[in-house]
């Protein structure tokens, strides 16, 4: 085995398997956001309902997933749902995991929207479901879009936990790399150079969202 | 049912001394994060370079990468060639968890600091009092509960962190909940036991916090101080049932009219 710090040919090598995980990494993300950004929407309307029967229950489970980890989360349903494949269950459970932050997300975006807009839709004697879907929530949706982007970062971040159910994405191809040929120096440190180069532009990308929005 | 029970109960001391390891885990890296956050957050806010742009590298390079990576590299790479240095599980663990969401924490004391009004920081200079002085006595107090809630948040998130120690050997609350499947055989009975655990967990933190968060704000001169919160005063109690819509606790105003 050599012993030299850095050696840019097992760099280089384990790369087209990095990008091949990272495919998938990225597969996840975009699954588990579309899932989250539309059940977190649910999920907040849903608890704006003044039936405590329906808003109680809905608060404890989005209270107490939230306050779970993922990782736990992920093995739990990867054990329970055998019948399906792993990555599916890692893109649901991701997705419904967010959902409970979008929901928050969400939430302080339908309160910013300002009391007279509903009132003047009350004035207007448009029915509830166009006061929503015409007047309420274009407006709380493009507050809430710097939100959504940061979670999908934050998402993106967590996706590592996949390798845990056996999901070979960036990660663990990196570890299987490194076994297989005794490097995880560069295996392990290229995931986290391509993590940042993701991340990073996506980040600043957002705040641009944030100061155009704001 | 009742054989699930009886193997949780046979588990229970080792289930005690998995939660100590989450603990452990929690609080070590919540201290180390507290730490990185104020050095990485005032340095990220200071006018010379050569403190604001390491900081900030440090920061992005953190909240960048992944905590899954992070804590392998620590554990798996460290102790190989040309570094060598073999790291204890639970300080490897500690040391991921403290500078992730150290780094995330890093940006809520940046932005609590910017936030405190600007008069405050001119009032002080006014008042000749030196950086330190300033910091300390000044802006911090003002800061303070406004970084609470943010970093409630970011506790739970590292309470949920360090479910991962159980990949890196060792027996915290995560490894003892599959050990607890390996002796029932029941998938659902265990989950739901250590899910819950740590359910409540994260529950009684986010409480501490939120009494942490009352005593900054009354200090500050917002809201009752924590003893009158959580003092059972009849006087008050009378008062909730004269009024038509019941007071929360913690919106009553402070005992000025003829409390103890």
């Amino acid at each position: 085995m050599d012993t030299e710090f850095w050696s840019w040919e097992h760099a280089i090598a384990v790369l087209p398997e990095l990008l091949r995980g990272l495919q998938i990494t990225i597969l996840a993300t975009v699954v588990g956001m579309v899932i989250a950004s539309i059940l977190g929407l649910v999920v907040a309307i849903v608890r704006r309902s003044r039936m405590r029967v329906v808003t109680f229950p809905v608060g404890f489970l989005v209270e107490f997933i939230r306050s779970t980890p993922l990782l736990v989360q992920l093995v739990f349903a990867n054990l329970l749902f055998t019948q399906f494949p792993s990555l599916a269950i890692g893109c649901v459970v991701l997705g419904v995991h967010y959902a409970t932050y979008m929901s928050e997300v969400y939430r302080a975006g339908i309160d910013a929207v300002p009391k007279g807009q509903w009132e003047a839709s009350i004035a207007l004697d448009l029915p509830r479901s166009r006061t929503w879907r015409a007047v309420v929530l274009p407006q709380a949706i493009r507050n809430t879009l710097p939100g959504l982007g940061n979670y999908a970062i934050s998402m993106f971040k967590e996706t590592p936990f996949l390798a845990f159910i056996y999901v070979v994405e960036m990660y663990a191809a990196a570890q299987a790399y490194g076994g297989s040929n005794f490097r995880y120096m560069e295996a392990i440190t290229m995931v986290g150079l391509l993590f940042l180069l993701v991340s990073y532009p996506t980040s600043l990308l957002v705040r641009r969202l944030e100061n155009r929005l704001a | 049912m009742s054989e699930n029970l009886e193997t949780f109960a046979g588990l229970l001391p080792q289930f005690g001394e998995g939660i100590l390891v989450t603990l452990q885990l929690t609080l070590g890296g919540a201290i180390l994060a507290l730490l990185v956050a104020f050095v990485l957050g005032l340095g990220a806010r200071a006018r010379t370079r050569w403190a604001s742009v390491p900081s900030r590298v440090v920061m992005e390079f953190f909240r960048g990468t992944s905590l899954v990576v992070q804590i392998f590299w620590l554990f798996y790479v460290l102790p190989l060639p040309p570094f060598y240095v073999e790291l204890d599980p639970m300080a490897c663990g500690i040391i991921a968890l403290g500078l992730n969401y150290g780094a995330y924490a890093s940006e809520v004391v940046r932005g609590s600091i910017n936030s405190v009004h600007k008069g405050q920081w001119e009032a002080a200079t006014a008042l000749d009092l030196g950086p330190v002085h300033r910091l300390r006595r000044v802006i911090l107090p003002q800061a303070w509960p406004l970084m609470i809630p943010m970093f409630t948040n970011l506790l739970i998130q590292l309470v949920k962190g360090s479910a991962l120690a159980a990949y890196i050997t060792l027996h915290d609350l995560n490894f003892m909940i599959v050990e607890l499947r390996r002796g029932t055989t029941d998938t659902v009975f265990s989950y739901t036991v250590g899910l819950l655990l740590y359910f409540a967990i994260a529950y009684a933190l986010t409480l501490l916090m939120n009494a942490l968060e009352a005593r900054a704000k009354n200090k500050v001169g917002q809201g009752p101080s924590l003893r009158e919160i959580l003092r059972v005063a009849p006087v008050q109690t009378r008062a909730e049932v004269g009024t038509p819509k019941p007071m929360v606790t913690s919106q009553l105003p402070p005992t000025s009219k003829g409390g103890v």
